[in-house]
């Protein structure tokens, strides 16, 4: 029989109207014939709610609530919701009451109307109308109700029937979420709520105890001394004989006992005394539950993180991992879902009973559900170590070949880790890196590029391997950016070996120059190359005009094509490297030599100072900035900046434009000349050598500025060719290198050749400059760097010991 | 528990009951994402899923689906438990409970969840004390009715 089967004669007739409404609006066929009732209704509705009191009410408000639940607009029901709430009769309060759940939040003004009506009902002679009130309060009471409200809810949670203490208890714990300052009003009662018996009751006296115990550390020291109470009533539930009013798959109240098992590991946290009185109970609990059903597993569940997170003896502790190791073998996916969960929350601190489980966790990653293997995921990552790095990353790979694309970031991310940290050879560590760009190249961090390349330039006993391998995945396919860029990379740096042929590691196949120019041109001209490979594969083509022999002006070609690219970057850069084809000719090989060993460095990070716009180490160009990050000055190319605090000026061709200075300025020179009055001007010889001379001529000085020019004269019996001049200056100087008068001095004395520089140094600085002096003398080239640390000045004060004090920029 | 949806495979809206003070532009907001991201779980996933920084758990019952959102340290299990409780106290009260009974007697459903949750939280766990506090409360809107009606 259905309890809802009352005499027909009252009920039909105005339920029926509802129904009606109901299917009229399920037989529209269409939104607009849907929307053209619901119009309608809305009217008679409206029109119903002027007439005023007629028994028709509480039924016109529940078509109206109907209406929303479809997604319509129902504001206009509001203040009908406030008036039935006031009505006597209990059928009108019932439904203005949902309404008001429904219509009203805390948000509308409206709802503080209601604050007196709740009120009123608190009091009322039937519970049935409390609890109306109750409910209501309880789900979307505001701050300012509940402050209004709390003494009343107080009152009946102390002195009323269970019926309404069990709600009063809940009507608290909102109470307390909305405005915490009144915990302290419903703690003396919590307490004594856990001798009652009734389960409703209990129930709510757990969660407002709980709640209470959340929100203030004192309470909770209160409450602990309730741990030999809680765990009584978890006994009496736990070996209780069968009570069908609570039975549930074999589990006397799960809701209940999961609730008070929550508070016992609040109360347990951290404190040795109320972990022991619960250790028992724990273990009883985690022994006898039977977890064939959802019930006992939810309480075994509750139990597993209960033990975890208190001062549990390690015994316990082991139960607890392994009633999680059975759950991963559950046949139901939530429980192995729940159990990864939790194994995820101890990994760190029980590393070693999770990793008995590892297997279980591993066959996890091969679950159709996505959740699963998102947990199965992390839990994977977090259980390599050094000992099991192979076989799980081989794992790892092929999870990552076949997982959702969602994941696909994590995992890599997540591989590069545990590679960066358990690596057992760098061979293995730049295998795994290639095989994660092949498989998955769109889905890595930007960061992956350059630490690829970092860490191949470190494994240097590698290269000839890696260039091989890399150069045959870039023939294979040309899709992958990331795995693209640094083949590029590798190619133009390590080009010469790839052509030698043979390499220990790897079969050796015959590569020729065309091969490698084939593949990097494949790459410029491909659309599947983004802006930034193409500029890769570019500066590639360009260094290796310096490792190859016969086709030096095929690259000649490219570049010179490139020249007029209509991307920007390329263009400039291809317009650098005509520039180093033709005027610069000389310092080509300097330029494109073999970078050095590069310090490792995290993104963003920069060691030195540089300008703005060079940030991050970009290797793609062959860029002297990369001084200021060496630990180690290899090349003649760094040396020239490294001493002078890492300046970032590049070595300025002529004519060149002014660098930028950073704001720093620099530290530990030495602390000479604030600034040096205007002299007559005065010439200083600072280099002499094969009959080369170089003179400084000092031609203005200001407190800010210095004009120098520098003067070469030959004195030899053979022409000096291809004379070129570079500086460097400390970080906050200006630089400006007008053009030489030429680059051919001849010999006899018969000519000089003269360079302009302008010093600008607003921060008044001791001026120093570091000048590279490059020459061809009768075939031969010739480079030799030479530091002035003072201008010929008469106002010069007596010089210090010239400083070795400038800061190598290389620190960590 | 942060709200309930009970909703259709076609994605239509039973029963709604928030916990939490929301606009009714946020609701519609979550309750969009939220029906097409469960509807789009294949039928042997598991009934638990992350979605935004809460846990949902959700099942299906026939036509319709029942879903939750709970907090972090809410129990999964147990709110599988609770819905199933749900279902069952329908199906009780309705004698063998379908969709379309949920949707012609919404206002009943609402009711029944009010004497089983208050505030997010279960309040009784006794099927039995939910059902005799249902029928008393049905008396009691009849009778006044009655009463209204002789007067």
């Amino acid at each position: 029989m259905r309890l809802n089967q009352v005499p027909r004669n009252c009920q039909c007739k105005v339920l029926a109207l509802c129904w009606e409404m109901i299917r009229v609006i399920r037989s529209a066929r269409t939104q607009g014939e849907e929307r053209g009732i619901i119009q309608k209704e809305c009217a008679d509705i409206r029109a119903q709610f002027r007439q005023g009191d007629n028994g028709e009410r509480s039924h016109s408000l529940a078509k109206l609530l109907y209406v929303h639940m479809l997604g319509y607009p129902a504001h206009f029901g509001q203040m009908e919701c406030v008036r039935l709430i006031a009505s006597p009769r209990y059928s009108e309060k019932r439904i203005g009451y949902l309404g008001a759940m429904m219509l009203l939040d805390e948000k509308q003004d409206a709802s503080l109307l209601i604050t007196n009506s709740i009120k009123n009902d608190l009091s009322h002679s039937s519970q049935y109308v409390q609890s109306l009130a109750l409910c209501t309060l309880a789900c979307m009471g505001s701050a300012e109700m509940c402050r209004d409200l709390a003494p009343e809810i107080e009152r009946l949670l102390r002195a009323s029937n269970c019926y309404i203490k069990k709600k009063a208890t809940l009507c608290a714990v909102h109470i307390i979420r909305k405005v915490p300052e009144l915990a302290e009003l419903f703690t003396p009662s919590a307490r004594s709520l856990l001798s009652e018996k009734n389960h409703g009751v209990l129930h709510g006296a757990v969660v407002l105890i709980t709640e209470l115990c959340e929100h203030n550390p004192d309470t909770l020291d209160q409450f602990r001394k309730a741990v030999p109470e809680l765990v009584q009533i978890m006994k009496g539930l736990v070996t209780s004989s069968y009570s069908p009013e609570h039975n549930v798959a074999g589990i006397s109240d799960p809701f209940l006992q999961v609730r008070i098992l929550r508070l016992l590991r609040i109360l347990g946290h951290n404190n040795d005394t109320a972990s022991d009185a619960m250790n028992d109970l724990l273990a009883q609990v985690a022994t006898n539950t039977d977890s064939s059903k959802t019930a006992g597993s939810a309480v075994l569940y509750e139990t597993v993180l209960t033990i975890m997170d208190i001062n549990s003896e390690s015994g316990l502790r082991v139960l607890a991992v392994n009633i999680l190791g059975r759950f991963l073998l559950n046949n139901d996916r939530n429980i192995r879902y729940i159990s990864m969960t939790s194994l995820q929350k101890i990994v760190q601190t029980d590393h070693n009973a999770v990793q008995r489980h590892r297997g279980t966790i591993v066959d996890c990653l091969k679950d159709q559900d996505t959740s699963v293997k998102r947990r199965a995921l992390e839990l994977s990552l977090a259980l390599v170590s050094a000992v099991n790095i192979r076989s799980m990353m081989k794992e790892l790979l092929i999870f990552l070949s076949t997982c959702p694309p969602e994941l696909r970031s994590q995992t890599t991310s997540g591989i590069f880790n545990v590679a960066e940290r358990y690596s057992p050879s760098k061979r293995w560590h730049i295998d795994t890196i290639l095989h994660v760009l092949t498989t998955a190249g769109g889905d890595v961090r930007d960061e992956t590029v350059p630490n690829l390349i970092q860490l191949i330039t470190t494994a240097s006993e590698l290269h000839c391997y890696t260039v091989h391998k890399l150069y045959r995945a870039l023939v294979k396919e040309i899709s992958q950016q990331p795995l693209v860029q640094v083949a590029c990379w590798c190619i133009g740096e390590y080009g010469d070996l790839l052509l030698k042929g043979e390499c220990e590691e790897i079969e050796p196949v015959q590569v020729t120059e065309d091969d490698v120019l084939d593949a990097l041109e494949t790459v410029l001209q491909s659309h599947m190359s983004s802006p930034a490979t193409r500029g890769f594969a570019l500066t590639a083509t360009m260094k290796l005009s310096t490792r190859i022999t016969d086709n030096v002006d095929r690259i000649r070609s490219i570049v010179s094509i490139y020249g007029s690219c209509i991307d920007l970057e390329l263009q400039q850069r291809a317009v650098e490297y005509n520039a180093l084809f033709k005027k610069y000719d000389h310092m080509r090989a300097a330029v494109l030599e073999r970078m050095p060993v590069m310090g490792k460095n995290s993104p963003g990070h920069t060691n030195g100072d540089t300008s703005g716009e060079n940030k991050e180490p970009d290797p793609s160009k062959p860029k002297p900035v990369e001084a200021g990050l060496l630990s180690e000055p290899a090349s003649q190319v760094c040396d020239l900046l490294d001493l002078l605090g890492g300046t970032d000026t590049p070595l300025q061709p002529n004519p060149a434009p002014t660098s930028t200075p950073t704001t720093t300025s620099s530290t530990d020179l030495l602390d000479l000349l604030g600034g040096l009055e205007p002299t007559p001007v005065l010439t200083e010889t600072v280099y002499e050598k094969n009959g080369l001379r170089l003179k400084i001529q000092c031609d203005k000085q200001t407190e800010t500025e210095v004009m120098v020019t520098l003067i070469g004269s030959n004195s030899a019996q053979n022409d000096i060719t291809n004379f070129s001049l570079q500086a460097a200056v400390p970080k906050s100087v200006q630089l400006q290198m007008k053009a030489p008068s030429g680059n051919v001095i001849p010999a006899h004395g018969l000519g000089q050749v003269t360079q302009t520089v302008v010093l600008n140094n607003p921060n008044k600085v001791s001026l120093k400059i570091r000048i590279r002096v490059s020459y061809s003398n009768q075939g031969v080239m010739h480079q030799d760097t030479v530091q002035i640390d003072s201008f010929p000045s008469p106002a010069c004060q007596p010089q210090s010991a010239l400083c070795d004090t400038y800061t190598s920029s290389a620190s960590p | 528990m942060q709200f309930m949806l009970l909703f259709s495979r076609q994605g239509k809206l039973r029963l709604q009951k928030w916990y939490v003070p929301l606009s009714d532009k946020e609701k519609k907001k979550i309750t969009r994402e939220l029906v097409q991201t469960v509807l789009a779980r294949k039928p042997k996933m598991c009934s638990f899923l992350e979605w935004r920084d809460l846990k949902i758990v959700y099942k299906r019952y026939a036509s319709l689906y029942f879903c939750c959102a709970t907090e972090d340290q809410d129990n999964e299990l147990i709110t599988l438990e609770i819905i199933h409780r749900y279902v069952e106290l329908l199906d009780k009260y309705f004698g063998s409970v379908c969709e379309l009974d949920i949707i012609f007697n919404f206002e009943k459903a609402y009711f029944i969840l009010d004497e089983f949750l208050l505030g997010g939280e279960a309040q009784e766990t006794s099927k039995k004390n939910v059902l005799k506090a249902i029928e008393q409360a049905d008396l009691l809107q009849e009778v006044r009715r009655l009463s209204l009606a002789t007067a």
